[in-house]
């Protein structure tokens, strides 16, 4: 019964889909008032539709409802609860389900945040949303229904695959999703701009703050993925250039050069249709990103259901959406060359060098990902394309883009004069080289000291920017930094929150290069190993029973100068259903990095294969991914762009043409 | 309209091209090692009747299907009234490879979703599943009169799969 209704509510959804994608796009371009008026009912009907489709399949998983196809292949009775209610996403059509209702959520955040735009504006911005929701739900409908029976329903299901039983994998794809699909946002925003034919600057202010929001979602969820990864595949690598990484990993290049040329062309009017491409890329990638996922053109470590019907749908799909606006861009782009004129080194040409490289380097990325499945197609043979090519053209094109990072903002529209920039960032210049100098000297890699150099100019010239900001203020060191609050807005502090994570994802991740160390051991109870200065002593291992797992403990003494630190325990465990193994860690977390020990294969009656790894400042790669989510959402709250709806409105009401502003 | 604003577009299109040729393909299909080998020897014991065992060499001198099953396996459903289907007809014996299961959780799915095999065998350690290199259930192999795989199919036998590969390949092995 709960499941028809959920089939029910999921039909009368893509009806109101259906009136929200047509109606108010034919009425904004027809001037019918009534009918733009039905774009933010129609957005919240079919949010109200979608979560009543999702609560449903959320009480078939919790009561273990095994006549549901998808409970009975991704549930069990003795799963724990709170992964009953996370199963909802582990399989195809439950995490398409959960796509659908962040969809929806946007659509009624943009219907609630955006009374202040002009009526045709959100009318457009709506429509184009709902089209797209419209593709969604009838993909879910008529290839992947989650609401599909099982008769006669089974006994038992088959189980939570156990990969995805743990926190990390409750939080990551709800993140990822919300990023994919917040990018959809801006996508509507841009497609609105160019039916409407009025693609200026107050355009790029409205989307702003949904781009910078979409884009700390998807910081936020990658890094989380990658932790997870980390911590749970038990191979102690933190990023491995999968397809499906990379498919997650291309729309946040694009949205990282969107968010810049945002800026640009609101401040200046400047590269407005390069922009407005990138808002279509950026979700473009977000729907290949899906395509390459769901319908198994790749291999990957991430084993997804395949079904070329569903394939078929998602490229159809894809060719509609991106392809019907790539044309609308070709007709409506506005002549290149608008906006004000800029010097060769200004603010502007540093955001257009971001750019290029972050497009350029998008670009390397999604070649790589495509390289084998060209090959195949043109019949030249089977290969595929590792992290080798990956880094090779992608630490050269970052480590310029880092560098004129740390310039940018320093710059000043329009033009900077050399010798000016180049007396606020000496001192950074110079903290950068020695810092690359200290890791030289220490015996660091060419290539490591040049991630230290890069790392420690981002927080220096992060540095030199405040200093910058208080120049004028006289008194104290004390009385300057207290300042600051009242002399740097909220996106600013963001940007440079944002910017200062960046360096100490550099320095995470050079450090882990460069320092990182690993022995493979073969241990029986009373072996001592040693590695990087710590002892392991491997002192027993014992069988017990989890919820739906047998599990193997193994208790490792980690002690550093004969001083016993902690005990570590590392796991296998087999899980019951699915007859899968699995390895869990033990991570001895610490500022300065982390002690992994993960258990291997039984080699012999009493002894074990164990593998031991010191990880250098490790975690603060997620903490840098972080610190950008978090400057992400502190700029897109800016009282700037709630001001500005204001005066909008004001503009509105007062007859002026809200594009003069 | 600048020709230049149309790059874009076209750039998409090839992509597409490509995804579209993609998706005819199977990345999965990496040819296995297998085939044309003499199908791994083994000696298990049968399903219904665990005294009695069965070994590779009692079907030399036929063609034959091994098809690898479990009970809590899902996919196996899809593809069982097929193989239902098939051995009424009984052109080609097909042997029943129960992987990784319980034996009275097999014997009672077969009682419920019908009994398409001559014969199970039960390989409740997965010992011979790892030596067919078995890396998902269900999987399907086409075994010939002296022993050797000559055709391997992984994941549920499809109608067309059976019609375009499996049923004309064991008729021209049976000559």
């Amino acid at each position: 019964m709960i499941g028809e209704v959920g089939h029910f509510a999921l039909i009368i959804a893509l009806m109101i889909a259906l009136v929200q994608g047509v109606l108010p796009l034919v009425g904004a371009q027809r001037n019918i008032t009534t009918w733009m008026n039905l774009a933010q009912p129609a957005a919240q009907g079919q949010a109200l539709f979608v979560v009543i489709a999702y609560v449903c399949l959320t009480v078939a998983f919790v009561q273990n409802d095994f006549s549901l196809l998808v409970v009975a292949q991704q549930s069990n009775t003795s799963l724990p609860l709170a992964y009953r209610i996370a199963g909802v996403w582990g399989g195809h059509e439950g995490s398409m389900l959960l796509w659908m209702l962040m969809l929806c959520g946007w659509s009624v955040a943009v219907s609630a945040f955006s009374r202040r735009l002009p009526q045709e504006f959100v009318a457009r911005v709506l429509g184009v949303m709902g089209l797209v929701s419209v593709g969604f739900l009838a993909f879910l409908l008529f290839t992947s229904n989650p609401f599909e029976r099982l008769l006669p329903a089974a006994a038992e299901g088959r189980d939570l695959n156990p990969l995805l039983q743990d926190p990390g994998m409750v939080i990551h794809p709800p993140m990822l999703y919300m990023g994919y699909v917040g990018f959809s946002v801006a996508f509507a925003f841009a497609l609105a701009a160019l039916l409407s034919g009025r693609l200026d600057a107050s355009w790029s202010r409205w989307s702003r703050p949904w781009t910078i929001a979409a884009w700390s979602f998807l910081t936020a969820g990658i890094a989380i993925g990658s932790w997870w990864a980390y911590y749970e595949l038990g191979w102690g690598g933190w990023w491995f250039w999968d397809p499906v990484e990379n498919a997650s990993f291309l729309p946040w290049l694009i949205g990282t050069a969107l968010i810049h040329s945002l800026a640009a062309t609101e401040k200046r009017g400047v590269f407005r249709s390069w922009t407005v491409l990138l808002a279509i890329s950026a979700f473009a990638l977000s729907l290949l990103g899906t395509f390459l996922v769901r319908s198994g053109v790749l291999t990957s470590v991430h084993a997804f259901a395949t079904d070329p019907k569903r394939g078929i749908f998602i490229l159809g799909f894809l060719v509609i959406v991106i392809g019907g606006s790539l044309l609308l861009f070709a007709l409506r782009a506005p002549k290149v060359g608008l906006g004000g004129a800029f010097s060769a080194i200004s603010r502007e040409s540093m955001l257009l060098a971001n750019n290029v490289l972050f497009a350029v380097a998008c670009a390397s990325v999604l070649l790589g990902t495509m390289y084998p499945l060209i090959l195949d197609a043109l019949q030249l043979g089977k290969i595929s394309v590792g992290p080798p090519y990956f880094e090779r053209v992608f630490v050269p094109l970052m480590a310029p883009a880092v560098f004129l990072m740390g310039i940018g903002p320093l710059a000043r529209w329009r033009g900077s004069q050399v010798p000016e920039l180049a007396k606020s960032l000496r001192w950074a210049l110079l903290a950068s080289v020695l810092g690359a100098a200290v890791s030289l000297l220490s015996g660091g890699s060419l290539l490591g000291s040049l991630g230290i150099l890069l790392a420690v100019w981002v927080v220096a010239t992060t540095l030199a920017l405040l200093a910058e900001k208080t120049r004028n203020v006289s008194g104290s060191f004390v009385q300057r930094v207290s300042s600051l609050p009242r002399r740097v807005t909220r996106a600013e502090a963001g940007m440079l929150l944002a910017h200062f994570g960046v360096g100490v994802f550099i320095f995470g991740v050079t450090m882990v290069k460069t320092w990182e160390a690993q022995n493979d051991v073969r241990m029986e109870p009373g072996d001592v190993a040693t590695l990087g200065g710590y002892a392991f002593r491997f002192d027993s291992a014992a069988e017990f029973n989890g919820p739906n797992y047998i599990g193997l403990r193994a208790n490792v003494v980690l002690s550093k100068d004969g001083k016993e630190l902690a005990v570590m325990q590392p796991e296998k465990r087999m899980y019951k259903a699915q007859g899968m193994p699995m390895t869990e860690a033990a991570i001895r977390t610490r500022l300065g990095g982390d002690v992994y020990v993960s258990l291997g294969e039984m080699v012999s009656e009493t002894a074990w294969a164990v593998r031991l790894q010191i990880k250098p400042f490790v975690d603060w790669i997620w903490g840098g991914a972080a610190l950008m989510a978090l400057g992400g959402l502190l700029a897109a709250t800016d009282r700037r762009y709630r001001l500005a709806r204001r005066e909008e409105r004001a503009a509105i009401a007062g007859r002026v043409p809200a594009g003069s502003a | 309209m600048k020709l230049k604003l149309l790059i874009p577009l076209g750039a998409f299109l090839l992509l597409a091209v490509f995804l579209f040729i993609g998706l005819g393909l199977n990345p999965r299909e990496v040819p296995s090692p297998l085939i044309d080998k003499p199908a791994p020897p083994f000696k298990l014991a049968k399903l219904d009747q665990p005294a009695e065992s069965l070994s590779r060499d009692d079907m030399k001198g036929k063609v034959w299907l091994l098809n690898v099953w479990a009970s809590w396996c899902v996919a196996c459903r899809q593809e069982h009234p097929l193989l239902v289907e098939l051995s009424k007809q009984k052109v080609v014996p097909i042997i029943g490879l129960d992987y990784k299961d319980q034996r009275p959780d097999a014997i009672n799915w077969l009682a419920k979703f019908g009994d398409p095999y001559d014969l199970s065998v039960s390989d409740m350690d997965g010992r011979v599943g790892i030596d067919y290199g078995v890396y998902g259930v269900p999987e399907t192999f086409v075994i010939d009169k002296n022993g050797m795989i000559r055709f391997k199919q992984i994941g549920p036998v499809t109608p067309e799969v059976l019609r375009e590969r499996i049923l004309p390949l064991v008729k021209e092995l049976q000559k």
